[in-house]
């Protein structure tokens, strides 16, 4: 497991994870702005499987998905804070990215490797030798966050409507 | 003993009553998208599914964001979202009339006891009127329109009370930008904020309407104000048909997750300083401040009540020179009422560039972005880093009497000894 944190403060806003003026630009270029305003080199040094971990409140702001989307575009794999903002979590769990409310942050240093048992609620750093407890995500949610996001999820749903459907005429 | 929250969203939910904290599923009312969120960023994925709009006639489509459109991707989504409208057979198609928090309730969509999803964060605005009304992502909104169902956490209620009443020359902005720097931008914890007393009954559907709006900036889900004869009677001139019936209030004594009370009289003009609303504190904080630009917009900032209150401070003042003032009326309605009463003529009289109605620099997409150190003194919601421009330019956010005011002088200024005089 080669994950590494990428740590930020508290207060994150979505217009700093997706800004306004890149908004009608293809996803993959507008994550390139990701987050730029408060750390220039996130989107060109992120790595597939990274982990954000945040402060207080992650996500305030608009309701623009391409914040968590751009997030995902990244590689990031989940996202840790001591809170978030609403509308950003529901976001970032229908779009399959795992948002997980983490009380105690201090003790994970930026750039620290990583390890996230979801289900557990667990976050393990070897080098620190710590183990931290985060909430697990609803039942429901996890389910729907495990088929990769709402899309997918409503596809399976609709797919299975369809075959019910079938077998009862 | 319930409150407002838990009625509206038990009704939604086919149930006698709901607690918080319990999960449930609700029909929805209504939806609402803009340009942004709307068809451009749903289209594609019910098309992936082989769905359709749940229900065309519950599914309002403003067009606010990419307007006017500045260049050939803006022409292009706007041209997309006609198209898609036309073809799913949308009836309440707004285009270019407004932004959409300010259109909706101006054309009757919103009534007490309704709830409704929109695809923007402002859109707890609607609970002004006694709707429950919150902002989702896109692809929730398609979760919507394919099952007409959104699942929820009943919600807690935060009652924000203000006794006596605001003086003159203080807003609802006032009261909004001192509850973000008082409780924080997570104040709301996702809940519920209902505003109530004295002063918030004394108010104006339009202020109502900043207050709800900017629930937003305190993090809460929604933002109340129980429905009473001035909302009926704002309804009833929209041409609003009836809500669902039922008497909208929160019981006395219902429990309520944590209870404020503020003294309306005792609070003075605020300005929240770069780059947070919770950044707030009365205007002689920031006082003497220079400005370049003073902005008048937004769904919270450039409704008529806003622009009636720019046009006490500038009636026979001039913008300081060398200082720009821009104004960009939040709806057409508004703007016809401001320009037919002279309001609109007070503004430009006094030196203000009226640029098109949509929602401008507020959400930073469009032509009218601030420069890098430019310091502006605006009328919005938010302040946060490169929103309405450069990373390195600032705003200072302060109610429309202030922006106002702060034109005038060329720095940011009490909006209150120029209405003394005025008078």
């Amino acid at each position: 497991m080669s994950a590494r944190v990428w740590k930020f403060g508290d207060g994150v806003d979505t217009d700093v994870m997706a800004p306004g003026q890149y908004m009608k630009l293809p996803i993959a270029e507008l994550a390139m702005h990701c987050l730029e305003a408060v750390r220039p080199d996130f989107a060109g040094g992120v790595c597939e499987g990274d982990i954000l971990v945040a402060g207080r409140n992650f996500g305030i702001g608009s309701s623009r998905e391409q914040a968590p989307q751009a997030l995902k575009a990244l590689g990031i794999r989940a996202v840790l804070a001591q809170s978030f903002g609403g509308i950003f979590y529901r976001n970032a769990l229908n779009l399959g990215l795992m948002a997980l409310v983490c009380p105690d942050i201090g003790g994970i240093p930026d750039g620290a490797a990583i390890a996230v048992d979801p289900v557990a609620g667990r976050i393990l750093l070897p080098q620190q030798g710590l183990t931290l407890p985060c909430e697990p995500i609803p039942g429901f949610l996890m389910a729907m966050v495990e088929d990769g996001g709402l899309l997918p999820h409503l596809k399976k749903q609709l797919a299975q409507q369809q075959k019910d459907k079938e077998k009862t005429e | 003993m319930h409150t407002l929250a838990q009625k509206i969203i038990a009704r939604a939910a086919g149930r006698e009553t709901v607690q918080p904290g319990e999960i449930v599923t609700c029909r929805v009312d209504l939806a609402m998208s803009h340009d942004s969120s709307g068809p451009r960023r749903v289209a594609p994925m019910l098309d992936s599914l082989g769905a359709k709009v749940w229900d065309p006639d519950r599914y309002v489509i403003v067009t606010d964001h990419y307007v006017p459109a500045e260049d050939k991707d803006s022409q292009q989504i706007l041209r997309f979202t006609r198209d898609w409208v036309r073809d799913a057979g949308i009836r309440h198609f707004h285009d270019e009339e407004g932004i959409c928090h300010v259109v909706l309730p101006e054309r009757g969509h919103v009534r007490p006891g309704m709830l409704i999803v929109g695809g923007d964060s402002h859109s707890s605005t609607g609970g002004a009127f006694g709707a429950y009304m919150f902002g989702i992502g896109a692809t929730e909104m398609l979760g919507v329109l394919v099952t007409g169902e959104i699942w929820l956490k009943v919600p807690g209620t935060i009652l924000i009370e203000w006794m006596g009443r605001f003086p003159d020359g203080v807003s609802a902005k006032d009261a909004m930008l001192f509850l973000c720097g008082k409780l924080g931008m997570d104040g709301g914890q996702y809940q519920a904020v209902e505003f109530a007393g004295e002063a918030v009954a004394a108010l104006e559907m339009q202020e109502r309407m900043t207050l709800a709006n900017m629930a937003a900036e305190l993090g809460a889900q929604a933002g109340l104000v129980a429905p009473d004869a001035t909302t009926r009677a704002w309804l009833h001139a929209a041409g609003a048909a009836d809500g669902p019936d039922a008497d909208w209030h929160t019981d006395p004594g219902a429990p309520l997750l944590a209870h404020h009370a503020f003294h309306a009289s005792a609070l003075a003009p605020q300005v929240a300083a770069p780059h947070s609303p919770a950044n707030a504190g009365p205007v002689e904080g920031a006082s003497g401040q220079e400005i370049d630009t003073a902005y008048i917009g937004a769904c919270t900032g450039a409704k008529l009540a806003d622009l009636r209150m720019a046009a006490r401070i500038l009636r026979g003042r001039r913008v300081a020179a060398g200082k720009r003032l821009l104004v960009a009326p939040a709806s057409l309605r508004d703007q016809q009422a401001a320009q037919s009463e002279g309001t609109l003529h007070a503004l430009a009289d006094a030196g203000a560039q009226i640029l098109p109605i949509g929602c401008g620099a507020c959400a930073g997409y469009g032509q009218f972005r601030f420069a890098d150190g430019e310091r502006v003194i605006s009328s919005t919601a938010r302040n946060f880093k490169g929103r309405m421009g450069a990373d390195s330019s600032q705003v200072w956010l302060a109610s429309p009497y202030t922006v106002a005011a702060s034109a005038v002088a060329g720095r940011i200024t009490d909006p209150r000894p120029l209405l003394e005089e005025s008078r």
